[in-house]
């Protein structure tokens, strides 16, 4: 049993949007817990609400026109009942994000070191010079070469790969407890995605920080997180820990997802290598769906699934999925 | 419809609440309305000004020519609403026709500089030679300030309500010029019109099919901001003695005369004044309202 | 980067010949015999020869060019048909007081119009939103020559608290100088807040709605450094540029201004020799006032690079 203290717990996040044509319910009902040093991974396709999650935790949704409601306990504290002074003193110093575009996520008219600087001088308290130089030690650890003379460099004269590390190192400069890292890896190419994994990975153990990881990529999950929340349409529909969820999925939505991850040499074995697919589309989040969100693609639904949505179930030891039909194993 | 039975033991998930209300805009003309209220309200007040142009005979007013030296510069009162100029003609009456004349300079130009840099800008969009040497021509004229360039223009003319729209025609032309060129040049790149290019689709074709729909929302819009520039440019011609000649009434030439008089007598500069900026502020109202509407996208351009 | 200057500077001379052959070309196009025009109603047969041939309309149109091009690079643009001074020294009488005004406005629009923009956008959709656009239509709406006559109606007539007209030098001291220059500065920059504040709400928002914002709001950044230093700072080629662009309804406006404060400047030229029909003055001041405009907007593209490091020449 997993004896770390609980870290952040977050508990029915609801995060709303206003739009033209009605309110976009983008994230309904939300629920998970993040232990201190654990890395957790949030996955399902674009659009499931995993990304605006991750945005709320921040509290970096524009109100208006969106609306943030349920609580977000970090520390003992509710994030959600903070002033924007008490939220601004949490943002880059206890926790912190890395985005998934790093191409357009650091500021182009701002000096790499300003930019890492920035957070050390609002957080810390330290002067210019001071934070110049632990800038340029920072970019020694995020594997930067020549970190004297980048230091002084734009955006725009690095690579995707450098920029990303740039990055982190921003993220990572005061020492966060926590570390949510939004699509990190996606914008990149295969071969540089490897070495952020690997550099991530190597930074959470020195510094100890817990991570919660956002991606719909199931290779990176299986190689870096220990606990997993899959969501889909704005619900938690599973969470399992890593080996338990690709053993043994319960949700016919995972099920699906994990049907759809090619696996190496499966040609190899005469089976057929195509990838599967989850047929339909994900429902619009402008409509209240009284039954599964899920029931409009799932191979299993009843008329039962569409008339009365299930709630999230103990279907294992740390297994719970919402479905009607999945399973339930003795504990 | 009949409540499903659920067996016990069954999980369900608990109902999540409204946490913004749930308001869908109106649809159709009022709703069209009510999301840009600009062009209600721009558009009523210009129909006003439009209806006291064209009624201004009926409107209770007098000969705005008639001389009365005897009643020279009385204050309003119930025999001159707006009181009486200089020349003891009736101000209010003045204002009402000088309604006409800036009304048809900002209409007249609006249009013939749309029509004019609308030919100017396709010309120029699809012959690269005639682009090189216009745009080099439009560049020049874009260097005079618009007012000065009409300065020049009228004081090589007879002052006539025809050589004043003549004059800020010319000076805003280059803008609707580059406005359209911009439009044809970023069109052109779009696939479906490279295609029909590549496909043997003739340039008249092209022209009336793929580059004309696209360019007629921004031309409408900036055809509305000419027009609100013209009637202020028709206005700071006459108040400086180099536009509609002084027998016609017109809101700059009232207060071209009031302005001798203007610290002791305020209002007959006043009430021109007033006409010509709600005027203007109509014209600019719709202009704005109708740009909001149009497709963000080229909005950015104006 | 010195090359790219002086390719800048060579690729002007091309725009300023054509403001050139155009306002010189004027004289030929414009329909009638402008020389009739410019003598007037009440002028005889020789007084209409004799602007004929100060005018170089007698003479063959290119020869006349190349003369007057040439007499212009030497600084002579001619003499004044009214008062048969040479325009370059009446121009020189007159240019303090404009250019007073000018820089006047420029600094109190800009000082103005920039914080109203970053506010409106930073509180898109709210009052003061509103309220800031409200007044940018007006600005557009209300002529500079009304806004003038409000403004020294109130504030010089009836409280009293600035002179109602006219100019004193800057050498007569700096407070007297000033103290003439409020009412007509506030006037002229009406207009050109609305231009400036307009463009400013507009690049901001774009700029505010960029995702290295939200990386800077992820730092816990606060909202003043989030707009002035992080947005305002990528804002800023656009907003110089339209600053540059607007110089041309300063000096519109300032003509018209000029004649409301009574204001001994270019604009009183301008105006002066309109009603005298005095062409050759207003050939210079048209002349002068398109290539200090072009001049002020090629400044602006090369200083680009001070606000973009992207931008590299």
């Amino acid at each position: 049993m997993d004896n770390r203290p609980v870290l952040l717990e977050i508990d029915n996040l609801q995060t709303h949007f206003r739009t033209m044509d009605g309110v976009n319910r983008a994230v309904d009902g939300v629920s998970f817990s993040v232990r201190s040093g654990e890395t957790l991974a949030v996955v399902g396709e674009s659009g499931c609400g995993k990304s605006v999650t991750a945005m709320s935790i921040l509290r970096l949704i524009p109100e208006p026109p969106g609306k943030i409601a349920g609580s977000i306990r970090f520390g003992g504290r509710d994030l959600l009942k903070l002033s924007d002074r008490e939220m601004r003193q949490i943002r880059g110093n206890e926790i912190s994000m890395i985005f998934q575009e790093p191409m357009t996520s650091l500021n182009p008219v701002l000096t790499v070191g300003r930019q890492i600087g920035e957070t050390l001088r609002l957080h810390q308290g330290m002067s210019a010079a001071k934070a110049e130089e632990r800038a340029v030690e920072m970019l020694r650890l995020v594997g930067i070469p020549e970190p004297g003379r980048r230091v002084r460099e734009y955006p725009h004269q690095l690579s995707g790969g450098m920029r990303q590390r740039v990055m982190i190192a921003i993220a990572l400069a005061c020492n966060p407890k926590l570390l949510i890292a939004d699509e990190p890896t996606t914008a990149l190419d295969v071969t540089i995605q490897a070495q952020i994994l690997d550099l991530m990975r190597d930074l959470k153990t020195s510094v100890g920080a817990a991570i919660v990881l956002i991606t719909h990529d199931l290779g990176v999950v299986a190689e870096v997180a220990e606990r997993v929340v899959v969501m889909y349409a704005g619900k938690k529909v599973e969470e399992a820990p890593v080996g338990e969820l690709f053993r043994r999925p319960k949700h016919p939505y995972t099920q699906g997802l994990l049907g759809s991850v090619p696996r190496l040499g499966s040609s190899l074995t005469g089976e057929t290598s195509r990838l599967a697919e989850i047929p339909g589309l994900v429902p619009s989040l402008k409509q209240k769906i009284p039954g599964c969100v899920f029931a409009s693609r799932c191979p299993k639904a009843t008329d039962f699934c569409v008339a009365v949505a299930p709630g999230l179930e103990l279907k294992a030891p740390a297994h719970v999925a919402a479905c009607h039909y999945a399973e339930k194993e003795a504990a | 419809m009949s409540a499903t039975a659920i067996p016990p033991g069954t999980a369900v998930a608990p109902p999540m609440p409204d946490i913004l209300p749930n308001v869908k805009p109106k649809r159709g003309f009022t709703g069209f309305l009510r999301r840009h209220p600009t062009i209600a309200i721009g558009g009523v007040l210009l129909i006003l000004m439009l209806c006291v142009a064209i009624f201004a005979p009926y409107l209770w007013t007098r000969d705005p020519t008639a001389l009365a030296p005897a009643l020279r510069t009385r204050e309003p009162s119930a025999q001159f609403w707006f009181g009486s100029d200089m020349l003891g003609r009736d101000v209010y009456s003045r204002v009402l026709y000088g309604a006409r004349v800036s009304l048809m300079v900002g209409f007249s130009v609006a249009i013939l500089a749309s029509v004019i840099g609308l030919f100017i800008g396709l010309t120029s969009g699809f012959n690269r030679i005639a682009d090189s040497i216009v745009m080099r021509i439009m560049d020049g004229m874009m260097s005079i300030p618009s007012i000065l360039l009409a300065i020049a223009l009228m004081a090589l003319t007879r002052g006539s309500v025809q050589n004043v729209i003549v004059a800020i025609t010319i000076a805003e032309i280059p803008r609707v010029s580059r406005l359209v060129r911009g439009v044809v040049l970023s069109l052109r790149e779009q696939p479906y019109v490279e295609a029909a290019v590549a496909s043997g689709t003739r340039t008249p074709a092209i022209i009336f099919k793929h580059i004309l729909p696209n360019t007629l929302a921004p031309l409408t819009v900036q055809a509305t901001y000419i027009c609100a520039a013209a009637m202020i440019t028709e206005a700071i011609l006459s108040f400086i003695g180099a536009g509609t000649p002084p027998i016609i009434p017109s809101w700059g030439n009232i207060m071209a005369e009031g302005r001798a008089l203007w610290q002791v007598k305020p209002y007959i500069v006043f009430f021109p004044a007033v006409f010509l900026s709600l005027t203007v502020l109509a014209v600019n109202l719709v202009g704005d309202g109708l740009r909001d509407a149009i497709d963000p996208r080229l909005a950015k351009r104006l | 980067m010195w090359a790219y200057i002086v390719r800048r500077i060579l690729a002007t001379i091309p725009v300023m010949a054509v403001v050139a052959l155009f306002v010189f070309s004027l004289l030929y196009l414009a329909p009638g015999d402008p020389a009739a025009v410019i003598a007037g109603d009440q002028a005889t047969p020789e007084d209409v020869e004799r602007i004929r041939a100060s005018l170089g309309l007698d003479r063959p149109y290119l020869v006349r060019f190349g003369e007057w091009v040439w007499n212009i690079a030497r600084g002579d643009l001619g003499i004044s048909i009214f008062t048969n001074l040479p325009v370059s020294t009446m121009i020189a009488q007159r240019v303090e007081p404009t250019l007073s005004l000018c820089l006047i406005t420029l600094v109190l629009a800009v000082s103005v119009a920039v914080p109203l923009g970053v506010v409106a956008a930073w509180k898109q959709g709210t009052l003061v939103d509103r309220a800031v656009m409200g007044f940018a239509v007006l600005g557009f709406s209300v002529p500079v020559f009304v806004v003038g006559y409000l403004l020294a109606y109130v504030f010089a007539l009836e409280l009293d608290w600035f002179p109602v007209q006219g100019y004193t030098p800057f050498s007569e001291g700096v407070l007297p100088w000033l103290e003439n220059l409020v009412l007509p500065a506030i006037a002229l920059g009406g207009v050109y807040i609305a231009l400036i504040a307009r463009i400013t709400r507009a690049t901001m928002l774009e700029v505010l709605s960029q995702d290295y914002i939200r990386t800077a709001r992820a730092k816990g950044a606060n909202q003043r450094s989030i707009l002035f230093l992080h947005a305002l700072k990528n804002a800023a080629v656009p907003i110089v540029t339209v600053v540059g662009i607007g110089m041309a309804l300063l000096i519109g406006g300032a003509v018209v201004t000029e004649s409301v404060f009574a204001i001994p400047g270019l604009g009183r030229l301008t105006v002066d020799a309109i009603l005298r029909r005095d062409y050759p003055v207003i050939q210079g001041v048209v002349l002068l006032f398109s290539f200090v405009y072009v001049l002020v907007n090629l400044l602006i593209d090369l200083l680009y690079t001070l606000f973009d490091p992207r931008i590299r020449y």
